[in-house]
C-alpha cells in the first residue's frame, strides 16, 4: 500500500436511498421511504468512525450502501478517487469489507469455516491452494481461533467464536475499509470485550480503517475516533469523538447521551417522554427533528438545516439552526 | 423466550454437539422403520418379478376365470379373464411405482428449479414466474390432470406428464419460500462480499440449505402421486390394457365388485400399503431434518411449570413481611438424558415497594428463576425441582393450579421482553386489557373499557381512547410496552415481575420506559423483580442487585454497594469488561473462556476455571453464599476487599 | 373493510382470465386436427368443416379467443357432440349435484378436521393423539376410489344401510331425505382425505402457536386455560388453517371425480371422465373452465376471511 498523500479514503457524496415508490399496475402511487436522504461523509485513513442512531435512523442502510450489498438511489461513493458504482462488486469488495451483527447467521450452516474463509481468497484474490492454506493459518490465529476449528460447522460455535470467524471472513480479501455493523450487539457483554479488544487489535496491526455502527453510545465512545450521529436517514451531528461526547451540539445528540444508562448513575426522574419518531412515510418538513426539539424555532419547521461547522472548530459540524452553544457545557 | 431459553441452556452449554444421523434417527422412528420395512418387500418384489416364478400376467383363461383366494396355483385368485391376480398384481406394482416416482422426480426437479430461480431472482422474474405457477394451483388439483389428459389422449405416459405437471406447483412455491427466507439471510451477504457470482450463491449456498427441504416435500408427496397416477388408471385415463397397473386392476376389478369383490380389494389394499409405508417413511425423514422437530421444541408448554414429587422443601419458615421470599429454587430442564440445573438453588428477598435487580448473561439462569415464579417456565421441560416461594407468607410452589390462576395477573403481574411476540397480534390492546381486568374483577365491559382507558392514561399513552382500538402492529416499540406495563398495573398488583423490559427498545425510548416503571413503582408502592443484563439499567431503577451465574446467586447487596465495590471478582470482571460513557480511555478487561455447561457442573465455585483468584480451595464443595461486608453477600472464598482491583 | 374487500375482489380477475387462455387453449393444443378430435374418426366431411367455421378455427389465436370468450360470458359453451346438447345446460345440471357433495364433504372436513386436530395439540402425547394421528395417516394413505368400494360392500351390500349408487331412488324417490340418504356415503368417502390433512395442520398450527410468547401472557395474566387455548391459541392458528381448507376445496372438488364415479353420482366430475373418455373436447372445456371458475371464487372467500382475521396481512 501506498502511502496516500490526501488521507481521504472514502468520499460519500450527495447519497440517497429511496425504498417503494412508483406505481402499481393500476397507476397507484406506492408509499416510498427515504432510508438515506442525500447524506455526504468523509473517511479518513486509519479512523475509526463511528456512527450512531436509533432503529430506523438508515444506519445499516448506509453500511450495505457503503460495501456495495446495496445501490443507491442517487449520490456517489468514491474509494481512493475511484467511482464504486462503476468499479462493480468485487472490486468493492477486494477494498471494503463488511462485518454483520448476527454471527451466526452470517455463516452458512451447511459450510465448514475453512470453505467459508477460502471463499473471499479464492473469487477475489484469485489465490492458489498453498497461499490459502498459508494465510488461513495466519487469520484464524490472527482472530484467536485454533487451526482445528477450520474443518468445524458454524452451529459447534458459540456467538463470540462466530462472531471472530465472522471478522477472519472480512479480512481475508485484505481490505482497506471494515464496516461494522453493531459487531457487538447480539454477543453477551462478557464477550463484547473480547471482540472490541480483537478489532483494536486487528486494526493497529494491519492498518485498517473502520467504520463502527452501533446504537451503543459507551461502546462507540470506546472505539471511534471520530463519530456521526444519524437520525430520520440524515447526519444531525459530525465531531471528533471527544468533542461530541463532552459538548454535544445537536439537541438529538444530548438527548441520546442523556438518555443512556450508566453504571452507578441514578438519574433525577424527568418528567414527559422524549416523543416520537415522525412516520417515514410522511416526513415533516424542515428538520426531522423539530417536533421533539426543546430548543425549535420557527424556521425549523420550514427548512432543512445543512450539515456544517457552526463554531469556531472546523471539525465540528452540526445540522441544526440553533446548537446548543458551547458555553452551555463548561 | 419461552422455548429460546431452553434452547439457549442448551446451545451455550455443550462445546462439541455431534448431530446424531440422518438415517439413525430415521430409524430409531419405529413408525419410519417400519414403513420402511414394507416398502422394502414391495420394492422387492416389484424389481424381482421378472425372476420370480410368476404366471404370465396376461395370459387368460377363461374355464379358470374368477377363481378364490388360494386355489391351485393362483394364490390370489384370477380375475374375470382367468389372468394370475398374484402376478397381475406384483407386474401392476411395478409400473405403479415406476410412474409414481418418475412422476414425483420430474415434478420435483422442475418445479424446485422454479421456485429456486424465482426466489433468489425476486422482482419481475419473481413475479412472472409465481404468477404462472398460481394460475395451475388455480385449478382443483385433479381436474388439471384430467385436462391435461383430455388435451394429449388417455395414456399411462400421459397421466404420468398430467400428474408431474399438476405437482410442479407444490415443489416451486414450497421451494421459493425457503428460497427467498434464505436469499434474506446474512450469509448469503456474506457470499456475495467473498466475491462469488449469482449462479455460484445458488448452486454452493442456497441449494445445500434448500435441499432437505426438497427431499422432505419429495418423501411427503410421492405416496401422493402414485395414488394418483393410480388414480387416472382407475378411472381409465391411465394404464391402457393390456398394460396394468393397479389403478387399472381396481377399476377392472370394480366391474365385478359384488360377485369377486377380492379382485378389487387387493390391488387397493397394495396401493394402500405402498402409500402408507411412504407417508411413515416421509413423517420420520421430515422430523429427521427439520431441526425444529428434532429438539422437541415442538411440545406444548402446559399451563404451569411442572412441580417434582417429592418437592426438595427447605424447612426454614417464611417471612410473611416480605411480599416474595424464595428459597432453595431449583429448576431443571430435561432433555432427553441430559439435566440442565437452569435455576440451581437461588434464594430471592423482596420487600414490599422495593426493586431487585436480578443481572446476568444469558443462560446464567436469571430469567427462568423469574418465570418459575408463577409457574411460566415451559413443561416439558421445565421441572421445578425444589424450592419454597414465598409471596405474604403463602408458598407458591406448593399451591394449588386454581390459586395460581387467580394470582397471576392480579397480585403478581408480568412484563415481558419483547411487547411485539408478547402482545397477542390479532386482538386489539384494549380487548386485550379488558381482558385481563375482567379476568380478575367482576365488572362489565363497558366499565373494564373505562378502566383500560385509565390504565392507558396512566402509562401516558397519547389518545388513549383512540388507542384503545389499535393492534400491537400498529403501535411504535415504546407504545407496546406501554401498554404492557398498563396491563400488568390493571389489577394493582403488589409484584411486577419484569423480564428484560427495556432491552428491545432504542435508548431513547428505554429511558422513558424505565423513568415511568420508578415513577409508578413509587407511586404504588410497587415490589418489583427487575431482570436485565445491563449494570446501567440496574443502577437506574434497582434498589438492591442479585447477580446469577450459572443457575446460582454468586453476589447480592444494595445497588450501589456492589457496583462500587463488589466482592465476588465475576461481578468485578462483568463490570469491568463493559464500556461507559464518559470512560473512553478506560481498558477493557475481557473476561476469558465461557461459563461451564449446566448440564456438568463443576464442584465448588462455577466460576472458578475463569477467576483471575482462583485458590485450590475453591474446586471443592459446596461454597456458600455469606455476608462478605456491610450488606453485600458473596459466593466466594477469596472476596475481592474495598477498592481492590483484580490483577 | 369493504376497500380491502373490493381489493382481493379485483386481484382474483387476472387470475380468471388467465384461467380461461388456459382453457380456450385446451383446444388448440390437442395434437391433430380438433375438429376431428372432437367428433371422433367416424365424422363426415362436412360435419367437421362445419365444426371448424363454428369453432372459428380458420381465424387467428387471440380473434379465436375473443369469440370464444364472448361466447362463455353469454353463456354460450358450445354443443356437445356426444349428447348433442348445449354445453351450458349438461355442465350446469351436473355441477349442481357436485356442489351438493363436494360442500357437504368440505363442511364435514372442516368440522372434523378442526375438532380433531385441537383435541390432538391440546392432548398432545396422550392417547387421544395418538388414536387421532392413526385414524389421520389411514385417512391420508387410503385411495378414496378404494375407501368407496369397501363402504358399498360393507354398508350397501353387507349390512344394507346405505344405498351403494344414484343421488335419488329411482323408485319413488327424489325429497331431501332421499338425497341425503343417498350423501352419506360418498360424503364420507370424499372428506375422509381431507379431515386428515385439516387435522394434521390444525394440530401443527395450534402447537406452534401454544409456544407464541402472547400465551405465556395469556397465561401471565391469570386467564382460564379454556380460554388462552380457544381464544387466544385458536383464533391465531385459524389464520393458517383458512388457506389449507381453501386448498382442500379443491381437493375435494378434484376428488370428486372418483367419488362420482364409483358411486354413479350425477356430479360434473363422473361426467368429466365420460367426455374425455369420448373425446368431447368441448364438454371437457365448459366443464373445467366452471369447477376450475368456483374453485377459485371459494379461495377468494378464504383469503377475504383471512384478511379480515389478521388485518396484518393487508
Amino acid at each position: 500500500m501506498t502511502a496516500v498523500s490526501d488521507a481521504r479514503l472514502l468520499e460519500v457524496r450527495d447519497l440517497s436511498r429511496r425504498f417503494g415508490g412508483g406505481r402499481t399496475l393500476f397507476g397507484v402511487k406506492k408509499p416510498q421511504l427515504t432510508a438515506v436522504g442525500a447524506l455526504s461523509l468523509d473517511l479518513q485513513k486509519g479512523e475509526t468512525l463511528g456512527i450512531v442512531g436509533e432503529s430506523g435512523c438508515g444506519k445499516s442502510t448506509l453500511a450495505r450502501l457503503l460495501v456495495g450489498l446495496d445501490r443507491p438511489s442517487a449520490g456517489t461513493i468514491r474509494l481512493d478517487g475511484e467511482d464504486l458504482a462503476a468499479a462493480g462488486r468485487r472490486a468493492v469488495a477486494a477494498k471494503v469489507q463488511y462485518v454483520f451483527q448476527d454471527p451466526v447467521s452470517s455463516l452458512n450452516p451447511r459450510h465448514t469455516i475453512r470453505a467459508i474463509l477460502e471463499a473471499p481468497m479464492r473469487h477475489l484474490l484469485g489465490l492458489g491452494k498453498a497461499e490459502r492454506a498459508r494465510r488461513l493459518d495466519q487469520l484464524i490465529e490472527d482472530v484467536n481461533l485454533r487451526p482445528e476449528f477450520l474443518e468445524r460447522y458454524p452451529h459447534e460455535f458459540s456467538g463470540g467464536q462466530a462472531q471472530r470467524i465472522g471478522i477472519a471472513r472480512a479480512l481475508a480479501a485484505d481490505p482497506d475499509v471494515v464496516v461494522l455493523d453493531e459487531p457487538v450487539s447480539a454477543l453477551d457483554v462478557s464477550v463484547q470485550a473480547q471482540v472490541l479488544n480483537l478489532l483494536e487489535r486487528l486494526k493497529r496491526e494491519r492498518g485498517l480503517t473502520y467504520v463502527f455502527i452501533s446504537h451503543d453510545l459507551a461502546v462507540v465512545e470506546s472505539v471511534s475516533t471520530r463519530v456521526a450521529v444519524m437520525y430520520f436517514g440524515a447526519l444531525v451531528e459530525t465531531a471528533p469523538a471527544r468533542a461530541i461526547f463532552a459538548a454535544p451540539r445537536h439537541p438529538y445528540t444530548r438527548l441520546l447521551i442523556d438518555s443512556a444508562q450508566i453504571p452507578g448513575r441514578q438519574r433525577a426522574p424527568k418528567s414527559g417522554g422524549s416523543g416520537e419518531l415522525p412516520d417515514p412515510y410522511n416526513p415533516p418538513p424542515g428538520c426531522a427533528f423539530a417536533p421533539r426539539c426543546s430548543r425549535a424555532e420557527e424556521i425549523c419547521g420550514e427548512a432543512m438545516p445543512g450539515l456544517e461547522a457552526r463554531s469556531g472548530d472546523s471539525q465540528h459540524h452540526v445540522a441544526c439552526f440553533n446548537p446548543i452553544p458551547l458555553a452551555a457545557h463548561s | 423466550m419461552t422455548s429460546a431459553a431452553a434452547a439457549a441452556v442448551t446451545a451455550e452449554s455443550q462445546p462439541r454437539r455431534e448431530r446424531p444421523s440422518t438415517l439413525a434417527l430415521l430409524l430409531n422412528n419405529r413408525l419410519a422403520a417400519a414403513g420402511l420395512v414394507v416398502l422394502g418387500l414391495v420394492v422387492g418384489a416389484a424389481l424381482a418379478a421378472p425372476i420370480l416364478p410368476l404366471a404370465d400376467p396376461n395370459a387368460t383363461d377363461p374355464a379358470h376365470r374368477l377363481a378364490p383366494l388360494f386355489a391351485p396355483a393362483h394364490l390370489l385368485g384370477t380375475d374375470a379373464l382367468g389372468r394370475d391376480i398374484l402376478s397381475r398384481l406384483i407386474w401392476g406394482t411395478r409400473v405403479s411405482l415406476a410412474v409414481g416416482v418418475s412422476a414425483s422426480l420430474i415434478a420435483a426437479v422442475v418445479g424446485s428449479a422454479i421456485g429456486l430461480v424465482a426466489g433468489y431472482a425476486g422482482g419481475r422474474s419473481d413475479q412472472i414466474l409465481m404468477r404462472l405457477i398460481d394460475l395451475l394451483m388455480a385449478f382443483p388439483y385433479i381436474l388439471l390432470a384430467l385436462a391435461i389428459v383430455a388435451i394429449l389422449g388417455p395414456g399411462l405416459i400421459n397421466a404420468l406428464y398430467a400428474i408431474a405437471i399438476v405437482n410442479v406447483p407444490f415443489f416451486a412455491r414450497n421451494i421459493r419460500g425457503i428460497t427467498v427466507g434464505l436469499a434474506r439471510r446474512e450469509f448469503i451477504d456474506a457470499a456475495r462480499l467473498s466475491g462469488k457470482g449469482p449462479l455460484r450463491i445458488l448452486w454452493s449456498e442456497i441449494l445445500p440449505n434448500v435441499l432437505p427441504t426438497i427431499v422432505i416435500t419429495l418423501s411427503t408427496t410421492v405416496g401422493w402421486m402414485i395414488l394418483e397416477t393410480a388414480g387416472l388408471s382407475f378411472l381409465g385415463l391411465g394404464a391402457q390394457p393390456p398394460q396394468a397397473d393397479l389403478g387399472s386392476m381396481l377399476g377392472d376389478g370394480r366391474k365385478v365388485m359384488f360377485t369377486a369383490p377380492t379382485i378389487s380389494l387387493v390391488p387397493g389394499l397394495m396401493i394402500f400399503l405402498i402409500v402408507i409405508s411412504i407417508n411413515l417413511i416421509g413423517d420420520g425423514i421430515r422430523d429427521a431434518l427439520d431441526p425444529r422437530l428434532r429438539s422437541g421444541a415442538l411440545a406444548r408448554p402446559s399451563f404451569r411449570t411442572a412441580i417434582a414429587e417429592p418437592l426438595d422443601r427447605p424447612t426454614a419458615p417464611l417471612d410473611a413481611a416480605a411480599t416474595l421470599d424464595v428459597k432453595g429454587l431449583r429448576t431443571d430442564f430435561r432433555m432427553g438424558p441430559e439435566i440442565y440445573h437452569a435455576c440451581g438453588g437461588v434464594d430471592l428477598t423482596i420487600a414490599p415497594g422495593q426493586c431487585l435487580g436480578l443481572v446476568g448473561e444469558s443462560g446464567s439462569g436469571k430469567s427462568v428463576t423469574a418465570m418459575s415464579l408463577m409457574g411460566l417456565v415451559p413443561s416439558p421441560p421445565g421441572i421445578v425441582t425444589g424450592g419454597t416461594i414465598g409471596f405474604r407468607g403463602e408458598d407458591l410452589a406448593t399451591a394449588k393450579n386454581e390459586r395460581i390462576r387467580t394470582l397471576r395477573g392480579s397480585a403478581i403481574a408480568h412484563v415481558f421482553q419483547d411487547p411485539l411476540a408478547t402482545l397477542h397480534p390479532l386482538f386489539c390492546v384494549g380487548d386485550q386489557i379488558v381482558e385481563a381486568i375482567r379476568a380478575h374483577q367482576p365488572l362489565s365491559r363497558s366499565e373494564a373499557e373505562g378502566k383500560a382507558e385509565e390504565l392507558l392514561t396512566l402509562v401516558r399513552i397519547p389518545n388513549p381512547a383512540e388507542r384503545m382500538r389499535a393492534l400491537p402492529h400498529e403501535l411504535s416499540g415504546g407504545l407496546r410496552q406501554r401498554v404492557s406495563i398498563a396491563m400488568a398495573l390493571a389489577n394493582d398488583p403488589e409484584l411486577i415481575i419484569a423480564d428484560e423490559p427495556t432491552t428491545a427498545l432504542d435508548v431513547t425510548v428505554q429511558a422513558d420506559i424505565l423513568r415511568l416503571l420508578d415513577t409508578l413503582r413509587h407511586d404504588r408502592k410497587l415490589a418489583v423483580l427487575f431482570i436485565t443484563h445491563d449494570f446501567g439499567v440496574v443502577s437506574e431503577i434497582a434498589d438492591r442487585v442479585a447477580v446469577m451465574y450459572a443457575g446460582k446467586i454468586v453476589e447480592t447487596g444494595p445497588t450501589t454497594a456492589v457496583l462500587a465495590d463488589p466482592a465476588h471478582p465475576y461481578t468485578r470482571m462483568l463490570i469491568d469488561c463493559v464500556p461507559v460513557m464518559g470512560e473512553p480511555e478506560r481498558r477493557l478487561d475481557a473476561v476469558r473462556g465461557r461459563p461451564p455447561a449446566v448440564n456438568q457442573l463443576p464442584a465448588g465455585c462455577s466460576f472458578a476455571a475463569r477467576c483471575p483468584r482462583v485458590e485450590p480451595d475453591c474446586s471443592t464443595g459446596e461454597i456458600v453464599l455469606d455476608e462478605k461486608r456491610n450488606g453485600l453477600q458473596a459466593r466466594c472464598l477469596h472476596p475481592l476487599e474495598p477498592g481492590e482491583t483484580l490483577a | 373493510m369493504t376497500a380491502t374487500v373490493a381489493k382481493r375482489l379485483l386481484t382474483a380477475i387476472p387470475v380468471l382470465f388467465g384461467l380461461s387462455i388456459i382453457v380456450f387453449l385446451m383446444i388448440a393444443l390437442i395434437p391433430g386436427d380438433p375438429a376431428t378430435a372432437i367428433l371422433g374418426s367416424y365424422a363426415t366431411p362436412e360435419n367437421v368443416a362445419r365444426l371448424n367455421a363454428s369453432l372459428g378455427l380458420d381465424q387467428s389465436l387471440p380473434q379465436q379467443y375473443l369469440a370464444w370468450i364472448t361466447g362463455v360470458l353469454h353463456g354460450d359453451f358450445g354443443r356437445s357432440y356426444a349428447l348433442n346438447r348445449p354445453v351450458i345446460d349438461i355442465v350446469l345440471e351436473r355441477f349442481s349435484a357436485t356442489l351438493l357433495l363436494a360442500g357437504a364433504s368440505l363442511l364435514l372436513a372442516t368440522v372434523f378436521g378442526l375438532l380433531a386436530g385441537i383435541v390432538s395439540a391440546v392432548r398432545q402425547f396422550g392417547l387421544a393423539d395418538k388414536v387421532i394421528t392413526l385414524i389421520v395417516l389411514i385417512g391420508i394413505s387410503m385411495p378414496s376410489f378404494w375407501l368407496g368400494l369397501l363402504l358399498i360392500l360393507f354398508f350397501a351390500v353387507k349390512i344394507r344401510l346405505f344405498p351403494a349408487s344414484g343421488m335419488v331412488a329411482i323408485y319413488g324417490g327424489g325429497g331431501p331425505l332421499d338425497i341425503l340418504h343417498h350423501l352419506v356415503l360418498p360424503a364420507v368417502t370424499l372428506a375422509l382425505v381431507a379431515t386428515g390433512v385439516i387435522a394434521r395442520l390444525t394440530r401443527t398450527a395450534m402447537l406452534e402457536v401454544l409456544r407464541q410468547d402472547y400465551i405465556r401472557t395469556a397465561r401471565a395474566k391469570g386467564l382460564t386455560e379454556r380460554r388462552v387455548v380457544y381464544r387466544h391459541a385458536f383464533k391465531a392458528a385459524l389464520v393458517s388453517i383458512i388457506p389449507v381448507i381453501g386448498i382442500q376445496a379443491g381437493f375435494v372438488l378434484g376428488g370428486a371425480v372418483y367419488v362420482e364415479t364409483v358411486f354413479q353420482w350425477p356430479g360434473i366430475g363422473a361426467m368429466l371422465v365420460n367426455a374425455i373418455s369420448q373425446r368431447d373436447i368441448l364438454l371437457v372445456q365448459g366443464g373445467v373452465l366452471v369447477v376450475a371458475a368456483a374453485y377459485v371464487l371459494f379461495n377468494l372467500l378464504a383469503d377475504i376471511c383471512q384478511t379480515l382475521l389478521d388485518p396484518r396481512l393487508k
